[in-house]
């Protein structure tokens, strides 16, 4: 295999440094982030499977189990219809911004991966201002529920995106003051920091420290990606399906998509922030150094994503959709209110020199 | 300084491309015929009786106006987080204050009722 490789590298390299050094930069990162994208896309895929499964085996049904081994191919082929199913413009709406809105969710979803950190000193964007480009970009999904709503032109449509919006906002600050939080103890916008500062073998994780923030942050990801049981927004028995009501094959599945892609960015996120990211919690155990167990990587990363994953798809099982007035009193009277004690907690540790921020 | 930001851009290129590319694909495979009844806003099967640009509740508007302050808040919490070792007590009262100011108008909003949804 290396040998292969080594032959062909021979063939391309003369080509390879002709190339002027911003292009050779462009290439390299180009071939990063198209498998990380796969990756991604494949386990939106496969989310979309695993939720139909687990919420069948929480309620005792099988789940989808028709389409190749186990249902396994259930993914593709939803995909492929909807892909070959029609997209209809109503006739009253914004055929411009109609088609925009999509994309303006599903892009922000997508894009914020650049700073994640992947495995130990690698993110695919290693930036300073990290932390402040996760916000931004998670602040503009919002953009696409308003302009979806909007652009439809209908009424369903119109109060779908009404509610989504200003619950996303609501939650917006809880999340926000909770990373204020996260960056007093590590101290760092860069989040390859924010986990280094975590990991070793004193696994400090800052869920420890920041423990109500951890919750906070958590609970509003579940708001914030309009997922039960927040989804007033969706409501299918009362407005239909909110802000995509009138979105049908693909320009709905992008839609989908972006959700579940924020479902999966808001669990990396969580797991980087508060668990470490790519940190091992076994680190500095003796009998186990120098094994996968106590080695940081990637793999950790996965389980601890695969797990707020599963926590989300429980929370969907488990509770009865929230009314509009208690998703707003929760977000409003509950969760800023603790985020803003939390930060004058963490301010009065500080200062009296205990905690990770003392350093 | 700002060349470290280069993936940034190609991954949000990268993201926006796919997103062209999936709904240029829907467009171009879904075909199907388009009738008056088909194109015509949903509403459960009725034929729509009003325009959809109706009243809203001003209370989604006084959330975003709530929102726009609190956002900003966080904005001014953001470098001084960052640089908290480096200013020192003097530092961390000083935000004290200043957050204590914000929870006044905070409590204020809360006792006015701008709050309450039912």
């Amino acid at each position: 295999m290396t040998g292969i490789i080594n032959s062909l590298w021979a063939i391309i390299e003369p080509y390879w440094n002709w190339l002027p050094t911003l292009i050779q930069d462009v290439i390299i990162v180009v071939l990063q982030i198209a498998p990380l994208l796969v990756v991604i896309i494949l386990c939106v895929a496969y989310l979309t499977f695993w939720e139909r499964k687990i919420i069948g085996w929480m309620q005792n049904r099988i789940g989808p189990n028709r389409v190749g081994p186990w249902g396994l191919f259930q993914p593709f082929a939803d995909t492929i219809k909807l892909i070959l199913k029609e997209v209809i413009v109503p006739r009253d709406a914004n055929r411009f911004l109609f088609l925009i809105a999509p994309l303006l969710s599903i892009s922000p979803a997508l894009a914020a991966w650049a700073v994640v950190p992947l495995f130990p000193d690698f993110a695919i964007a290693d930036v300073d201002a990290g932390l402040l480009y996760v916000l931004a970009l998670t602040s503009l999904g919002v953009y696409g529920v308003i302009i979806a709503g909007w652009a439809t032109n209908s009424k369903y449509a119109f109060l779908g995106a009404m509610r989504s919006a200003a619950q996303i906002v609501s939650y917006e600050i809880a999340m926000g003051f909770a990373l204020v939080g996260v960056l007093m103890a590590g101290g760092s916008l860069n989040l390859g920091e924010i986990v280094a500062a975590q990991a070793g073998p004193d696994n400090s994780w800052f869920l420890l420290w920041l423990f109500p923030l951890f919750i906070v942050y958590f609970i509003s990801g579940v708001a914030e990606t309009n997922r039960a049981p927040f989804d007033v927004a969706e409501g299918e028995s009362e407005i239909v399906a909110g802000f995509h009501v009138e979105y049908s094959g693909v320009a709905f599945a992008i839609f989908f998509l972006a959700e579940y892609a924020n479902m999966i960015l808001i669990a990396a996120l969580t797991s980087v922030m508060f668990c470490g990211g790519w940190d091992s919690p076994f680190s500095g155990i003796a009998a186990l150094e120098g094994s996968m167990l106590a080695a940081g990587g990637l793999h950790w990363l996965c389980i601890k994503v695969a797990f707020f994953l599963f926590c989300f798809l429980w929370l969907r099982a488990t509770f009865p959709r929230y009314r509009y007035d208690q998703i707003m009193r929760l977000g409003w009277k509950v969760f800023i209110p603790v985020t803003i004690v939390w930060i004058f907690i963490e301010g009065g540790l500080a200062l009296i020199g205990v905690g990770p921020w003392s350093t | 300084m700002l060349y470290g930001y280069l993936p940034v851009l190609i991954f949000l290129g990268i993201a926006i491309a796919l997103g062209v590319v999936l709904l240029a694909l829907g467009l171009i495979l879904g075909g199907g015929r388009k009738d008056d009844e088909k194109l015509s806003p949903y509403e459960c099967g009725f034929e729509p009786f009003e325009d959809s640009r109706i009243k809203f509740d001003v209370r989604y508007y006084l959330v975003a106006i709530l929102f726009i302050i609190f956002d900003l808040e966080i904005a001014f919490l953001f470098p001084w987080a960052v640089s908290l070792d480096a200013i020192g007590a003097f530092g961390i009262i000083a935000m004290a204050v200043f957050l204590t100011v914000l929870v006044v108008g905070f409590v204020y909003e809360w006792k006015k009722g701008a709050l309450e949804w039912d």
